[in-house]
């Protein structure tokens, strides 16, 4: 028997590319997506990976790579999929040579995540198949059927998963890897050069090959109907499909593995066998809205959430309308996210505070500090968006108007996206400010490594794109490198350069917290000394608690040593007794 | 063997995610069927984690639900409050007697609950240990996990070979001595 193992949804499908014989993947981190290219650095020998700056770059990779003749893939989360649209909907008129993958995780429940999309919504609309897997074992399998399909079909296909797939372990048997012969490379026009004459060729063509894959749809092993009792047929895919399992083990199943297109045949069929069709889909009803419009009897949203994540409970309680008699959750306050102790992203929000300056934010770790106490960050939206977002706000309403704002974003997601709204800014006279929260790393994801670290995602060194370098390269005539954690300095810069009447970038350069092994200063707080004046509270860092007698404790299993609290108590309650390495 | 249902809880970056990772090769070293769940990303930053460990011969879905879960681990009182609800009715909450202010409770935007360990104690059956303590003594506060870990070893099914070979595989090996001795701490502690 094949060896089995444990593996988290994310390694699966990193095992599924290598056992498909994928050549190369390109990727941008983005949770719950992240992982995928994380576990496929130990193929190195066989499959090439790469972090790429954006999801479209990535996606454009994996295009060429499979245009050259080799199976090929692109990994990112579902926002990150719109970033990628642009050649998404025009590879889909493509086609593909060698096998080409997307990977793309949607997040139900909004665990790391600007909004709740749903990525079928985006693959209809761009006619791409999509293949959707509900545990380790089926994420590591389909991912290779993808690949045959894709070749098969000669369509690009989006194999969706979910942060509840990507995050959850399961038991996977390994196999060997396929080395599938190289397609021969043909030059192509009428396929590959998408201008109006050979697209309008390419849109026939492509609607014809969805139809005949939406017929194969109806014999694919990977959708399956599981017959039981047929007082309730249920039509579900992916991760709730296992809720419906625990909720309704005597349920008649109907288990698609591709839910685009549909295999319409099969539904009709299946739907004619049961007395009772619910339609189990978490976000948007895909699914339900086009077996209905097939004129078939189903429940779905009436009685489901788009909204959040499903589980067995609710399927007892939704469709069986049992009462589970659940206790009620105790009365607990809550424990949103934090910055972590030690984070330089604190030390710059305390500063920004201070000066009561508002901020366009950004997507990072550094979007908390939008939450009490900081309170700094006013806007969030998208990767990039900080930039832009504070010039629309200068052309509105002038440059004074912007003297008490800047716009905040971190390294990695100024080369994502960042650098075309700083460019805008340049080339329509800007006068804004923007803090560049420089920690070396792409801090939210875990740590991924990006085109200004020096090192690629295989470890290998590299050039390190200069950021400030890149900045005053555009046009930026004020560039300042200060250290986060110095925060005199921070304030002195902030008051300078926001008061200038031209644009200019702040890099507040110090390394996430996390990645600095070295062994920490160690600080006590001396509650004789101590006067509860709370100076040292204001940065909200959460290391940092009270004494039943409003005095000041520092907890040790946290305090990283950063010494902010030390530097804002002026009555030398907090003492360095220990200097770090 | 009918599923069992494990949740550790506790607030990001205390380990939850190294302790479910442990749970998850000992339960296959067991010969059983294992789903886990766990926290990744945004929420991991100081949040409330929680992580679901279920095996048994066949495991569906990969989370615990509400009213089901044999065993709680916390790795604070607040977080154990927060997810007592999931146990089931002859289940069993280990806590670390540790407390993390959330921030609503650090800026005065809310009161961290008084007497969290006697009321739960009132509606469930409850072994508490100030393992933070404990593994100071030690030599290394950061093992307290392991600590815990022990304990609820205790009212699972695998033998103390087994927890001692995965704990092997999944601590950083510099560390393996002083986890081991954290976890017969915990396996040894009367209840």
């Amino acid at each position: 028997m094949a060896e089995k193992v444990i593996m988290l949804g994310n390694e699966a499908i990193a095992r599924g590319a290598y056992e498909a014989g994928v050549k190369v993947s390109s990727a941008y981190p983005g949770t719950p997506s992240t992982e995928i290219s994380e576990y496929l650095v130990q193929y190195r020998d066989d499959v090439y990976e790469e972090w790429a700056p954006n999801e479209k770059v990535a996606t454009e990779v994996a295009v060429g790579a499979s245009l050259a003749g080799t199976r090929a893939m692109a990994c990112m989360k579902h926002v990150g999929l719109n970033v990628a649209a642009d050649p998404l909907y025009s590879v889909s008129y493509m086609g593909v040579n060698g096998g080409l993958v997307i990977v793309v995780a949607d997040d139900p429940g909004l665990y790391s995540s600007q909004n709740e999309q749903d990525t079928r919504m985006v693959a209809r609309a761009a006619q791409i198949p999509v293949i959707e897997p509900s545990d380790s074992a089926e994420a590591k399998d389909f991912f290779k059927t993808a690949f045959e399909l894709s070749e098969e079909f000669d369509r690009p296909f989006i194999f969706r998963t979910t942060t509840r797939l990507a995050h959850s372990q399961g038991l996977v048997e390994l196999c060997g890897r396929v080395e599938p012969q190289d397609k021969p490379y043909e030059k192509n026009i009428t396929k590959n050069v998408m201008m109006p004459g050979n697209a309008k060729l390419r849109h026939i063509e492509i609607e014809k090959l969805n139809l005949k894959l939406a017929e194969a749809a109806n014999t694919l092993p990977i959708n399956r109907v599981e017959m039981n009792d047929t007082k309730i047929g249920v039509i579900t895919s992916g991760i709730p499909y296992q809720y419906v399992k625990e909720a309704l083990p005597d349920a008649s199943v109907l288990k698609l593995g591709m839910v685009n297109p549909l295999p319409r045949k099969l539904i009709e069929d299946f739907a004619s066998k049961v007395e009772t069709l619910y339609i189990v889909e978490e976000l948007d009803p895909v699914i339900e809205e086009q077996v209905k419009s097939w004129g078939i009897k189903a429940i779905g949203k009436e009685i489901l959430t788009v909204q959040g994540e499903y589980s067995a409970n609710m399927l007892r309680e939704a469709i069986l309308k049992e009462d589970l008699h659940l206790k009620e959750p105790a009365k607990a306050p809550g424990r949103p996210p934090i910055l972590c102790p030690g984070c330089p992203h604190r030390s710059v929000f305390y500063v920004l505070n201070k000066l009561k300056m508002h901020a366009a934010g950004d997507i990072g770790c550094y979007t908390l500090g939008a939450v009490a106490p900081l309170s700094v960050i006013d806007t969030t939206m998208c990767m990039g968006s900080s930039i832009s977002t504070l010039h629309g706000m200068e052309k509105a309403k002038g440059k004074d108007y912007i003297k008490n704002w800047v716009a905040v974003i971190g390294d990695s997601t100024f080369l994502h996206t960042g650098v075309n709204s700083l460019m805008n800014m340049v080339y329509n006279n800007a006068t804004g400010t923007v803090i560049i929260m420089d920690n070396s790393t792409t801090g939210m994801t875990g740590h991924q490594d990006h085109a200004a670290t020096g090192k690629t995602l295989q470890g290998d060194p590299t050039y390190a794109i200069d950021i400030p370098g890149l900045c005053r390269a555009m046009g930026v005539k004020n560039v300042v490198e200060v250290n986060a954690l110095d925060i005199d300095l921070v304030e002195k810069t902030v008051k300078e350069e926001v008061a200038k009447d031209e644009i200019s970038v702040i890099i507040t350069k110090t390394p996430c917290v996390l990645l600095d092994k070295r062994k920490k200063p160690l600080y006590i707080a001396h509650t004789d000394k101590c006067k509860k004046c709370g100076m040292c509270m204001k940065p909200g860092c959460p290391a940092m608690t009270k004494n039943p007698d409003g005095t000041i404790h520092i907890d040790d299993t946290m305090c990283t040593g950063c010494g902010l609290c030390e530097k804002l108590c002026k009555f030398d309650a907090i003492e360095l007794v220990k200097a770090g390495e | 063997m009918a599923v069992k249902n494990i949740m550790i809880v506790g607030v990001g970056g205390q380990g939850t995610l190294l302790t479910s990772r442990i749970l998850g090769g000992l339960t296959i070293a067991g010969g059983y069927d294992v789903k886990l769940s766990e926290v990744h990303g945004m929420a991991q930053r100081g949040g409330s984690v929680v992580t679901f460990v279920r095996y048994g011969d066949k495991v569906a879905e990969p989370i615990v639900e509400e009213g089901q879960a044999d065993v709680i681990i916390a790795f604070e009182r607040l977080e154990a409050l927060r997810y007592a609800h999931f146990l089931k009715k002859d289940g069993v909450l280990i806590v670390n007697d540790w407390r993390i202010d959330p921030m609503p409770v650090v800026i005065g935007a809310a009161q961290y609950p008084e007497h969290i360990l006697e009321d739960l104690e009132k509606e469930y059956t409850v072994y508490k240990v100030d393992a933070t303590e404990e593994s100071r003594k030690l030599g290394n506060p950061k093992v307290f996990n392991l600590i815990v870990l022990g304990i609820a070893a205790q009212h699972m099914d695998f033998t103390k070979e087994q927890w001692y070979e995965v704990i092997e595989k999944t601590v950083p090996p510099k560390t393996i001595e002083i986890n081991k001795k954290a976890f017969d701490l915990g396996y040894g502690m009367k209840q």
